[in-house]
């Protein structure tokens, strides 16, 4: 049975009548274009496809579409605001925190996740949330630099 | 000299770059300009559409240069990564004498970029750079012979700058490259081709660049097979056996065609239903009931290693010197050990994945394939159709590893997309990714040696048994050795499941075995692990690299058990001598092992961009402590047990040393070697090491689990 599902997606309100039950990371992809969250595992456990739901970082593939009724939600895409990187974007590019470029979005959602509710978090405390977020190619060290070096950064700009 | 047809008026062929070229590129921060061709840029470029299995002679064939002086370099090798999105740049505007930023790469079609056989074995910088460093050259040279014409002065009284060809004399009187050539093919070439540059003439190479394509990657613009826009694509899911050694008896899809929307398509075994959500492609393949074989075949992750070693095969000597018999008599004590390495999954975060879409008689094929132009015969062979009727085009791939020189999805897709008359995209789930790989493959190791009291090694013999030779040298200097392999009789396989290339195939279990035993002679003896590697090491790049690992790290010798934790490795891979030294923590109660620092040292000859190198070294550190402490693949027979990353325990966060240091010793002028690889081998090595240096414990097999490190443990009972 379909039903009309309206949320905010990146800023802006948005309505699509289906499949309630459908997983929210198919839905993002294909019904919204927003391919920058990717499937990586299906069942929770590698990240790839992490984005924001409420300000909290969630495993989209995890989730139902219905869940994210009359709540906020942000993905990769949403994140820079009028052509200018976040933070953690630009971090994660000076300190060259990637190799295939995959995991990244999932990783960048995460750790803006944690900066919001952490924002100078201790080398340990950025181990700790990112712990379940998986990366191949091993750019982990580069992207503990690149979370801490962000936090820095949006404490500056935060600073009146 | 040929004669030129490259003049600018008499162009025969039309520039087809238009307006629209803004729509193309992505100019990037980081310098490099980065093009991808997962959507159609052939209106950049003029090239046959099909060509000669080999890398071409023509310099053409990899490069077209603009009017506004863009240089649209076109290889068959794809990014996934590793970096030559950032590396072939440097070299390209080093030898064109262009500026970096020009340079927009064109990656992995088959239809637009020069042939490659695939992108492995850390052969882009060793063996690729060569032809493309070639043909920039010679396409400079061309230039300015062209351009010395029309300036009316002698080709030695130019200079050349950022693709401007100036009157050395005037620099008034000058003209471009992209004046010259429009974005045509360059008619002219060169009988006698011009030298390369040397290293002391590099403006790019060796320094350092960040990713190219980083931009693209942090704001999810990066374009992956799954996320290229096709209308009217569909889903395919695949019916997958339980078992690899099993055959189909029946199979009844009447309830998943009873669906709404969904289709089967049948191409003998290979049975797909299609929806456009994935979720109700999922659901109906679950409906299918399918009958099989039974698999009766026994063998698992434990009893494998028996299986191995007493396996039928065929043996080769390699290696071969001296008399193992007079090394033994020359003995003051033998050393025998056996170690075992179980199967590893490449697990790259993107599984394998491909869209195909048909027209007419021709398909294109998007999929995420080390080997485009691999992927291209494999269609066109099994379709029956000629080459230039495939065109197969590997965007942005996620992690490759070896795992993705094989690309079975490609096929299927083509077939199903066949059968079903629209667009198909196939992405392997997780569990197929399992299922479908070809695996590092299991391996046992015998090796027994002498040594004498002064700490020479006077006898060597080492056998692999049915997986790569490669890493199997010794690298010591013994006067009485041999290295036997293993292998299997054509027809009759010995491992129970696929195995293929994964980052340095066989380089890992061999230098695991042999380091581990070099340190176990080390302890026999009483000596420090690093000096009793010196003593017995006749290579002066080995005794460098060695030399510069210690210096790094601020080794002080000491005999094992030292309980300080410290291990190493070396060995050479990819023309690269590697070395790398590791500190770890053992917890003594749970027999966790957790990485504090490493360091790794290279030589590989000329490094084109130090921070890219630095970036794969620190990779195969993480990923190696992967295969090392954790990785295994659980199964029976031809029934792969483990299907996600629940049970398959990559790398994690917590695992990370707090420094990965890595020496790049400095050898511009020599030849570049390979970097994607080198460091990964020595990390079984290192770490088994490192714990026996920590706690006593020392593990014959792979992956070091909490468990084995405790039953290794001197006082475990």
């Amino acid at each position: 049975m379909e039903k009309l599902i309206r949320f905010n997606l990146n800023g802006k309100d948005r309505e699509i009548t289906i499949d309630p039950t459908l997983s929210l990371l198919w839905v993002l992809r294909d019904q919204f274009a927003l391919s920058g969250t990717k499937y990586g595992c299906g069942i929770g456990v590698c990240g790839a496809c992490t984005i924001l739901l409420d300000n909290q970082a969630i495993r989209s593939c995890t989730y139902q579409v219905s869940d994210v009724m009359d709540r906020k939600v942000v993905t990769i895409e949403g994140l820079a605001s009028n052509g200018e990187l976040h933070p953690v974007q630009k971090a994660f590019m000076e300190k060259d925190a990637l190799q295939c470029g995959y995991c990244t979005p999932g990783m960048i959602m995460n750790a803006t996740s944690l900066l919001l509710s952490n924002p100078e978090p201790s080398r340990q405390e950025v181990i700790d949330a990112m712990q379940d977020n998986l990366c191949r190619c091993g750019a982990h060290i580069r992207i503990i630099e690149a979370i801490q070096s962000a936090g820095q950064e949006m404490k500056k700009v935060n600073q009146p | 000299m040929k004669k030129s047809s490259l003049n600018p008026e008499l162009a025969t062929t039309k520039s087809r770059l238009n307006l629209k070229r803004r729509d193309f590129f992505t100019l990037l921060g980081g310098g490099v300009a980065v093009y991808l061709s997962s959507r159609n840029p052939s209106e950049l470029l003029a090239l046959p559409l099909v060509q000669r299995r080999e890398v071409p002679e023509d310099f053409n064939a990899f490069l077209t240069i603009h009017e506004d002086g863009t240089v649209i370099c076109h290889v068959g090798k794809i990014e996934m990564g590793q970096g030559p999105i950032t590396s072939l740049p440097q070299q390209v505007a080093d030898e064109l004498d262009v500026r970096i930023e020009s340079i927009k790469m064109l990656m992995g079609d088959t239809a637009l970029c020069s042939y490659d056989a695939g992108t492995w074995g850390s052969l882009t910088t060793r063996e690729y750079s060569h032809y493309l460093r070639a043909a920039c050259a010679e396409a400079r040279a061309v230039l300015v012979q062209l351009a010395a014409r029309h300036l009316d002065i002698k080709p030695v009284n130019t200079k050349v700058e950022d693709g401007m060809v100036y009157d050395a004399t005037n620099p008034e009187k000058k003209i471009s490259y992209g004046w010259l050539t429009k974005g045509n093919r360059i008619e002219e070439s060169l009988e006698e081709k011009p030298k390369v540059k040397d290293h002391t003439e590099f403006h790019y190479v060796g320094q350092s660049f960040l990713h190219a394509d980083a931009r693209l990657k942090v704001t999810g613009e990066a374009e992956y097979t799954a996320d290229i826009p096709i209308e009217g694509r569909v889903y395919a899911k695949v019916l997958r056996p339980p078992s690899h050694h099993v055959e189909l008896l029946s199979v009844d899809y009447s309830e998943a065609e009873k669906m709404d929307g969904v289709e089967v398509v049948r191409d003998g075994d290979l049975i797909a239903v299609l929806h456009e959500l994935p979720d109700v492609a999922e659901k109906a393949l679950a409906t299918i009931k399918a009958e099989y074989t039974v698999d009766d075949k026994e063998v698992d992750d434990e009893s494998i290693f028996e299986h191995l070693l007493n396996a039928e095969g065929e043996t080769r000597e390699r290696e071969k010197e001296g008399e193992l018999g007079e090394g033994e008599e020359l003995a003051d004590m033998i050393v025998e050990s056996e170690f075992h390495d179980g199967y590893k999954a490449h697990a790259p975060i993107e599984t394998h994945t491909a869209m195909a879409k048909w027209e007419g008689e021709k398909v294109t094929v998007w999929a995420s394939a080390q080997s485009p132009f691999g992927a291209q015969d494999q269609i066109a062979q099994e379709l029956g159709m000629p080459l230039e009727d495939v065109r197969v085009i590997s965007p942005f791939v996620g992690g490759g590893f070896g795992g993705k020189i094989y690309h079975p999805q490609a096929l299927e897709a083509v077939k199903i997309a066949r059968l079903a008359k629209k667009p198909v995209l196939l992405v392997y789930t997780r569990e197929e990714e399992f299922f479908m790989d070809f695996f590092r493959s299991a391996a046992a190791i015998r090796i027994r040696s002498g040594i004498t009291e002064e700490g020479l090694i006077t006898m060597w013999d080492y056998r692999h048994y049915f997986f790569e030779a490669r890493g199997s040298d010794t690298i010591y200097k013994v006067p009485h050795k041999l290295t036997t392999g293993y292998s299997a009789k054509r027809g009759s396989p010995v491992q129970p499941l696929s195995t293929g290339a994964w980052r340095a195939p066989g380089a890992n279990s061999n230098t695991f075995a042999r380091e581990s035993h070099m340190d176990i002679m080390a302890a026999k003896l009483g000596v420090d692990p690093v000096e009793f590697r010196l003593r017995n090491l006749s290579d002066v790049k080995m005794i460098a690299v060695l030399e510069a690992m210690v210096d790094k790290f601020g080794y002080t010798p000491a005999k094992g058990p030292s309980g300080r934790g410290i291990g190493m490795a070396c060995g050479t891979d990819a023309g690269t001598w590697v070395a790398v030294m590791v500190e770890v923590k053992v917890d003594t109660e749970t027999g966790n092992v957790q990485p504090i620092r490493a360091v790794v040292s290279q030589d590989m000859g000329m490094c084109v961009n130090p921070q890219g190198s630095i970036i794969q070294a620190e990779g195969c550190v993480t990923m190696g402590m992967g295969y090392a402490l954790a990785e295994d693949i659980e199964f029976k027979g031809g029934d792969v047990i483990t299907a996600n990353f629940d049970t398959y325990q990559l790398p994690l966060f917590s695992w990370i040393p707090e420094t990965i240091d890595t020496v790049i010793l400095d050898r511009q002028d020599q030849a570049p070697q390979g970097g994607g690889e080198p460091a990964i081998i020595c990390m079984g090595g290192a770490l088994a090491n490192a714990i026996y240096d920590a706690c006593g414990s020392r593990v014959y097999r792979m992956p070091m689990t909490p468990e084995r490190v405790l039953a290794g443990m001197p006082m475990a009972d």
